[in-house]
């Protein structure tokens, strides 16, 4: 008991020392642990980088998840990649509103879902102001309840107005301000192209989206589904869905699917024109591209490390030779082999942490720089715990892996010969 | 002054105490098939408080002696015997203790490091030794104080002149208390004047107590021994008192006494 506590105190001793000591010649040789160090750095600063803005990408997707609902299902009409179909132009394959007539009754997985039309873009105005390039979408009321875009004014698009396909539209507040609107403009008449149509609700802000698409500076309307196709005849339809519940949300998905290629004729052994996804499936999707890319980075990352790691041996090993004497002067006085053993190994590890620590500092500032990029969804790019973590072990076990020949080298010399070195 | 240095008695001692006892030591090279022997066959003993100078050409196996006095090297054979423990039985990690806590080491080239200051080139080998951890630095600078080197603590090796840098390294040396200061030509950088203060520090030290061993060419560094060890082709050639001793042993006496009051 009281020899192992001896031993405690005494590599404590040691390693206080030798921290000391190897930061004070790292120090004495600024450039040269500088260059040193550059392959740390650089593996360190790209694997906090990559981290980084997979962390971000997966937070906002996570936001994502939570307006929309982890039950919601994407329904787009996608060209099949195999089979004739496969340069079909869109018209072709594109959904007719009456394909899904019905689905509620042959889904049960499915509680509701709602069709959508993207009517392009259209100039809007009230009175003399007019606003350019707003876009135009035409929704069932169930859309309202998948995708949670509050009502903050108003009311939302309702049952009757679609069957009435009257004439009225929700604004976002940017528009309402864009046109110089009264905070109250319920009832209002604004001109969407050549059409009047009546203000009845004022929506929440649009969130950050990754899969609703455009940017932020365009303004939306929405307006009835019905009535979307007094603008334009033909127009492009996704559909939004929920399932009952996250559990049957596969099981939705297979019913949508047997449902659409029956209702689109597609017979049996041709391939799918259409894809039907859930959040779940994207969320996945995610996943698998994240695991991939890191796998793709830890290679180069590994890479870097390995190359830093020869130029730590590397030098480790010109430090032992410049300091032979002094290695045989601390044996001359007393110290044992693994006391030489540790300094050096100590001074390798903190070569590589200070490389470690110089690599986080740069991969906080490439994050920075990733996060700021504009129109690049990773303004929630950051840096987690466990990555700083994470490269500190990478860099001490390097340290430890590559300073241990050298170090072992420095053990094993024989003090008489290290002091008549040179 | 003396009362600083716990580890020591104040007391002179007796001198009938052995601290070494080497029988029939050899240490024998081997270059090729050529077999070299730099130590043939080594009998000698030291009493506490002797101070000895080993003289002897060029290549007749003085630093050998030293290394392997100083448990720096193993003897081919024989039986070295150090404070009445037989050191050739043992194990690398318990020599790395004796030459730590028994042993002080002086070099001709003074081996301090450059990177250091003064006080702490000399808190060095307390490091590694296992009680000299907690008044390291009280120690070094009692030590340092015992040499007459108390104002130069904080200073660097390069911001030293031959004659400190040597004093820093005898400080170094003798930080652990150790049973014998062994020095191998601590003079043969040194101008003679500095030399002469040198040894007159290793005076001061042997009437302190100090059991000292050194190597030197020069006769006047000799003659600051009480016994000259003359060696020849790895054997001892003669071995007695020196001048100093045989004529002035009472007179010295009470110098050292009138001195160290
Ligand atoms: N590592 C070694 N390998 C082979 N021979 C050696 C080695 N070290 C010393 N010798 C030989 O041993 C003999 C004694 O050497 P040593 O260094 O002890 O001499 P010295 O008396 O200290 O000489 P100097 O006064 O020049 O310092 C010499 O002949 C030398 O060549
Ligand atoms: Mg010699």
């Amino acid at each position: 008991m009281r020899f192992i506590m001896r031993a405690i105190i005494g590599f404590f001793r040691l390693f206080y020392q030798s921290v000391f000591l190897s930061l004070s010649q790292i120090w004495a040789n600024k450039t040269r642990s500088i260059l040193t160090t550059i392959g740390i750095v650089i593996g360190v600063a790209s694997v906090t980088a990559v981290i980084a803005a997979l962390s971000g990408l997966k937070a906002k997707i996570l936001t994502q998840v939570e307006t929309l609902g982890s039950n919601t299902i994407f329904i787009q009409p996608k060209r099949p990649d195999t089979g004739p179909l496969q340069h079909a132009p869109w018209w072709s394959i594109r959904f007719l509103p009456e394909q899904f007539d019905g689905m509620l009754e042959h889904c049960p997985s499915v509680k509701r879902f709602g069709r959508q039309t993207w009517a392009g873009s259209q100039t809007v105005s009230f009175r003399e102001k007019s606003v350019e390039n707003v876009s135009i979408r035409g929704i069932e009321p169930d859309c309202h309840k998948i995708e949670s875009r509050p009502v903050m004014l108003g009311r939302p698009l309702s049952v009757i107005d679609e069957m009435q396909v009257r004439q009225v539209c929700l604004i976002d507040p940017k528009l309402r301000n864009d046109l110089r609107l009264d905070r109250d403009c319920i009832g209002q008449p604004i001109l969407i192209g050549h059409n009047t149509f009546y203000i009845i609700g004022v929506l929440e802000p649009r969130p950050e989206s990754l899969f609703g698409g455009g940017d932020q500076e365009r303004s939306e309307i929405f307006i009835p589904f019905k009535t979307s196709f007094k603008l334009q005849r033909y127009l492009y339809i996704g559909v939004l869905a929920e399932s009952k519940s996250a559990e049957v949300s596969e099981d939705a998905r297979a019913e949508i699917s047997f449902f659409l290629r029956r209702t689109r004729n597609i017979k049996p052994g041709e391939p799918d024109n259409f894809e039907v996804m859930s959040l779940q499936n994207l969320l996945d999707m995610f996943n698998k591209m994240a695991l991939i890319v890191t796998m793709v980075a830890s290679g180069i990352v590994g890479i870097s490390l390995l190359v830093g790691g020869v130029g730590i041996m590397n030098i480790m090993l010109v430090t032992v030779s410049e300091r032979t004497r002094e290695i045989g002067l601390r044996k001359a006085v007393g110290a044992k082999k693994s006391a030489i053993l540790t300094q050096f190994l100590i001074e390798s590890v903190v070569l590589c942490f200070v490389g470690g620590l110089v690599g986080i500092g740069f991969g906080q500032l490439l994050t920075t720089g990733i996060a700021n990029i504009p129109k690049v969804e990773l303004d929630m790019a950051y840096i987690p715990l466990w990555a700083i973590g994470i490269s500190f072990g990478f860099s001490g076990a390097v340290g430890i892996f590559f300073g241990m020949f050298p170090a072992i080298k420095a053990a094993r010399l024989d003090p008489i010969e290290a002091l008549r070195h040179e | 002054m003396i009362a600083a240095e716990a580890d020591k008695p104040t007391i002179k001692p007796q001198g009938d105490k052995s601290v070494i006892k080497l029988k029939d030591i050899t240490r024998i090279y081997k270059v090729g098939v050529e077999r070299i022997h730099a130590l043939d066959g080594i009998s000698l003993e030291l009493k506490e408080n002797e101070y000895v100078a080993v003289m002897g050409a060029s290549g007749s196996g003085k630093s050998t002696l030293m290394n392997v006095l100083g448990c720096l090297d193993r003897a081919t054979s024989g039986y070295y015997g150090l404070d009445g423990q037989d050191t050739t039985k043992l194990s690398d990690a318990a020599l790395a203790r004796v030459r730590n806590e028994r042993i002080g080491f002086v070099f001709q080239s003074f081996e301090l490091l450059s990177q250091l200051t003064a006080i702490k080139n000399v808190e060095m080998p307390l490091i590694y030794s296992r009680n000299g951890w907690r008044s390291r630095r009280k120690r070094a600078q009692s030590v340092l104080e015992r040499v007459g080197l108390s104002d130069r603590i904080k200073h660097k090796p390069n911001q030293l002149s031959g004659g400190e840098k040597q004093r820093v390294a005898i400080a170094r040396a003798l930080v652990c208390g150790p049973s014998i200061l062994l020095a191998d030509e601590p003079t043969g950088n040194l101008d003679s004047k500095t030399s002469e203060s040198i040894m007159e520090l290793f005076d001061k030290l042997h009437q302190e107590g100090q059991t000292i061993i050194i190597v030197t060419h020069e006769e006047f560094v000799a003659h600051h021994a009480e016994r000259i060890i003359h060696m020849k082709d790895g054997r001892i050639f003669s071995d007695m008192p020196s001048n100093r001793k045989k004529a002035n042993e009472t007179e010295m006496y009470h110098e050292e006494q009138g001195r160290a009051s």
